[in-house]
């Protein structure tokens, strides 16, 4: 909620005027939240860390997150939100050069990575739940990595929202040059989602249970 | 009339095409009426910083309440007044209000109304969500206390230590109150964070360099950076209390091998920067009030700009020795037993530093003096009691005893409160007009303070005497009843002084209306900072001209200078100096309904969480709808009844591109200009 609030805040003081920093309200604004957000996230990362190697409690019958997890689909499905984070920065460029039509249609593109992306975290979850019968009361394992999970999913989801708005939104402003900086925060947004999502990525399914 | 449409207007550069809009139904644009609606629209940072201050106090006396009937509980062994059921609930609910909803709008108060004013820009950078986040902190300090009504408040005392706040050991929904109450205030904090942060860094006028900034705007801005790295820690930590209790998660479920450490952890790492989010707004209101009252600049600037800065890091390494007897073991105990009496230092350099700026000083012992000395003196006990529980082993006898109740009292109540009440006094001029009178003002401080000491003073003895806190009674052979009686006396010595405040804002104005509303001027009391450069009350434009700022004291060195012999003499009167606040070609910010509307959808989905899932749809629903209105509706209307005149003037005139294009009743600017002036002789 927050984070949308932050991002559609537009320059209510006339973004024009020269600020102290060079940076203009709006960005500024922006990187606060971000920054913010990092400490959302360490949180929820370290009560998963606490709780890392509890997928056996309550009699579930696994031994280690690495009996469920399907490691060539997660890493699939990061490669594509990795990507679309080239898409976003390809979109920011031609928006630059005012090539309207390229920064939409990349811009769309970021956003169906961002939901192809989504599509596997629910089917992940689903799988989960049907097939391992790891609900999210299971144990405390399941509660901390669907929270982590789910919050990411929750950041990605709004970030496709930012997108398609200021796709559709500009529809008759026009996305030329004059956006940039628009997109721009946008970007920063996506980016950040991306590489939270990277170091996700690594606490839960790369780093072995020794 | 056309409202220019920028579409997600995220930042949206200066050659936005103009577009008419559809207005979304009746909220689209509140009008100035000159009546109560408009405080629903204002985006005004002073309208919102007295709202703040009128919200907090109501809660103050809600919270006040709570902390008498405790005592009238514990006056007497065997108290029967509330059960102990009641008992855990009221002094619950009453830590949580004084320190969610009294001391921190309070200072949210003071940093929304000045920080703006003493940095000399006209307004914060985004006054919408200004508006949004006092909403959703009035909104989300009513729910949590609607919980009253609703089957009883939250018991687990204010740090809600886990397994305690499970279902099992709360049934009553006191604690989702409280988990989801704290939530909605957080997302207040932290929005208004963002906001002032960027202000300051961003929104200064030419000349006012960082470190020309009176101290209390630079211990606001390390306020505004604790709570951004701050809050987002407690809402984890809330969320997960939320989840384990109405999703059934695990997060502190023991039974199912949760931790219950990673409670306290996440909300020490919040809450021992957030005790210093309490003091350090106060700990700049005192240091704008001794100068000024002690007629000399504050002693060593840069170091109680550093100090202050200092404290806002060492703040993150201490929040273990909350935990010392917890178990966490024997290196961390030493650790935070160290880092613990390392904070004390920054701390003693900002008490020698307003003690030098009394010493020698010409003192003028108004109220305001008066109650900022009172800050010096009892926070120096609160600080000294902190530090002897720096140390372990003496802290492992003291902890969870009144001991600690004294303490944080004495920080809490002889800090910071004292010091707000020290800023009701200095800038109430500023504020509304009038001055508070100030025979009634030593009466309040008089009272209020010899009441604190009595209150407090002997919750130390009853400590070391081994009387536990949170008991809700004692039997008489305990040997506590003496100092007990002592201290419920006290307390209402305490809400006397307050209640005299109360009396005294009421009778000031009404003495003051009597005698014909006398203008108190700029400057009553011979200040330093830029506030006191514009009329009283503060016009709603801020200032008539941008300030260009030269030095540190900017408004003080404007009317004082030295002669050959290096005496300071006065070179200019306050008037002479100060703007009279009659330029009327300043741009405002429109008023908004969005704000409220979309914070009102806050309460709604956290009773739905509580009640039934199906009511988060309506809430859900309002929250968009004022979203969506929101990013639709221009943050400036350029058919407003305001002057639309830019006065940054640099050639970069939005304002021609935000006319409206195509719209049949637009007006043209000069009718715009001409059309202001009424407006604001019936909303000033
Ligand atoms: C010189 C600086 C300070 C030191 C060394 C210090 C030290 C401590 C310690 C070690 C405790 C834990 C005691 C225990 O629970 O056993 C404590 C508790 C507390 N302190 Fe401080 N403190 C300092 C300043 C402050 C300030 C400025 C505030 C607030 C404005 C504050 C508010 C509190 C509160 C609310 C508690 C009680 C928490 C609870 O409910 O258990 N302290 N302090
Ligand atoms: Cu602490």
């Amino acid at each position: 909620m927050a984070s949308a609030t932050v991002a559609v805040e537009h320059d209510e003081d006339h973004g024009h005027a020269e600020t102290n920093t060079g940076i203009s309200n709006n960005k500024l604004a922006m990187w606060l939240f971000l920054s913010s957000d990092c400490l959302l996230f360490g949180a929820l990362i370290s009560s998963f860390l606490l709780y890392r190697t509890n997928i056996g409690d309550n009699n579930t019958g696994y031994d280690s997150p690495f009996d469920v997890f399907d490691i060539p689909f997660t890493s699939l499905s990061s490669f594509v939100l990795l990507m679309s984070s080239l898409t976003m920065v390809l979109s920011l460029s031609a928006v630059n050069r005012d090539d309207e039509r390229a920064g939409r249609i990349w811009m769309m593109t970021t956003a169906f990575l961002g939901m192809v992306f989504i599509g596997g975290q629910v089917f992940e979850f689903t799988e989960f739940y049907q097939v391992y019968g790891l609900g999210y009361s299971t144990n405390t394992w399941t509660s901390a990595f669907y929270t982590l999970t789910g919050f990411h999913g929750v950041h990605v989801s709004v970030g496709i929202l930012m997108l398609l708005g200021t796709v559709f939104g500009t529809r008759k402003s026009g996305l030329g040059k004059g956006k940039s900086e628009t997109v721009e925060l946008v970007g920063l947004y996506w980016h950040f989602v991306d590489i939270v999502w990277v170091i996700i990525f690594t606490v839960i399914y790369l780093i072995p249970i020794g | 009339m056309a409202i220019v449409e920028r579409p997600l207007a995220i930042g949206a550069g200066d050659d936005a095409v103009p577009v008419v809009d559809r207005p979304l139904g009746d909220l689209t644009r509140p009008k100035i009426s000159g009546t109560w609606k408009d405080w629903l629209s204002t985006v005004d940072h002073k309208k919102i910083g007295i709202m703040y201050g009128v919200a907090a106090m109501f809660f103050f006396v809600i919270g006040g309440a709570e902390a008498l009937l405790i005592r009238i509980q514990l006056a007497t062994p065997n108290g029967t007044l509330l059960s102990p059921e009641v008992y855990n609930q009221v002094f619950t609910m009453h830590g949580v209000t004084m320190i969610f909803l009294v001391i921190m709008p309070l200072a949210a108060a003071f940093a929304n109304y000045l920080l703006p004013l003493q940095i000399g820009a006209r307004d914060v950078a985004f006054p919408r969500m200004n508006a949004l986040s006092f909403w959703v902190f009035l909104f989300g300090g009513l729910f949590l206390n609607s919980a009253w009504l609703l089957g009883g408040g939250a018991d687990g005392g204010w740090f809600n230590y886990a397994p305690n706040s499970s279902v099992t050991f709360s049934p009553s929904h006191g604690i989702d109150f409280y988990a989801l109450g704290l939530q909605i205030t957080g997302i207040a904090s932290l929005v208004s964070a963002i906001n002032l942060i960027t202000t300051v860094l961003n929104m200064r006028p030419k000349g006012m360099s960082l470190f020309r900034m009176p101290v209390f705007t630079w211990m606001n801005l390390v306020v505004q950076f604790l709570l951004l790295f701050a809050v987002p820690v407690i809402s984890v930590a809330l969320f997960e209390l939320t989840f384990d209790r109405l999703f059934g998660a695990n997060f502190f479920n023991t039974e199912a091998g949760a931790d219950p450490l990673l409670w306290q952890h996440l909300f020490w790492i919040f809450g021992h920067p957030e005790v210093y989010i309490l003091i350090l707004p106060s700990f700049g209101i005192i240091s704008e009030v001794i100068p000024t009252f002690s007629r000399k600049p504050i002693f060593g600037y840069s170091f109680m700009v550093f100090s202050g800065i200092a404290i806002g890091f060492m703040g993150w390494g201490v929040w273990a020795h909350h935990m010392f007897v917890s178990g966490i073991g024997p290196i961390s105990v030493a650790a935070f037993s160290l880092s613990t009496m390392f904070i004390a230092v920054p701390t003693g350099v900002k008490i020698l530093n307003w003690l030098a700026t009394i010493w020698g000083g010409r003192l003028r012992f108004t109220t305001a003096m008066l109650f900022a000395v009172g800050v010096v003196s009892m926070f120096t006990i609160g600080g000294l009691s902190g530090v002897t529980h720096s140390i372990a082993p003496a802290d492992t006898q003291q902890t969870d005893t009144y001991y600690i109740v004294a303490h944080f009292h004495y920080v809490i109540f002889g800090g910071a409160l004292l010091g707000i009440f020290s800023g009701f006094y200095f800038w109430w001029p500023k504020m509304f007009g009038y001055m508070l009178n100030e025979r009634i003002g030593k009466w309040n401080f008089w009272l209020q303070i010899v009441g604190f000491n009595v209150t407090f003073g002997p919750m130390h003895i009853l400590g070391l005497q081994g009387m536990s806190r949170r008991i809700d009674t004692y039997d008489a052979s305990f040997g506590f009843e003496f100092w007990n009686l002592v201290a419920s006396i006290g307390s209402f010595i305490i809400a006397a002084g307050i209640a005299i405040f109360f009396w005294n804002i009421s009778y000031s104005r009404k003495q003051w209306k009597k005698a014909g509303m006398p203008n108190p001027g700029p400057d009553p009391w011979d200040a330093r900072s830029l506030e006191w450069m514009t009329a009283s009350p503060t016009p709603e434009h801020n200032f008539d001209e941008e300030i260009v700022v030269e030095s540190l004291d900017e408004f003080w060195h404007r009317k004082y200078g030295y002669d050959e012999n290096n005496n300071v003499v006065r070179i200019a009167t306050a008037e002479e100096v100060a703007q009279d606040g009659s330029n009327t070609n300043v741009h405002l910010p429109s008023p908004s309904y969005f704000p409220i509307v979309l914070a009102l959808g806050l309460p709604i989905i956290a009773y739905g969480l509580i009640y039934s899932l199906w009511l988060c749809i309506p809430g859900a629903a309002l929250l968009i709808y004022g979203f969506v209105g929101w990013i639709f509706e221009h943050p400036d209307d350029p058919n407003a009844a305001h002057d639309h005149h830019d006065e940054h003037g640099d050639g970069d005139e939005p304002d021609a591109l935000d006319a409206p294009a195509d719209d049949a009743g637009a007006d043209d600017e000069a009718e715009l200009v001409a059309a202001g002036t009424e407006t604001e002789a019936d909303n000033g």
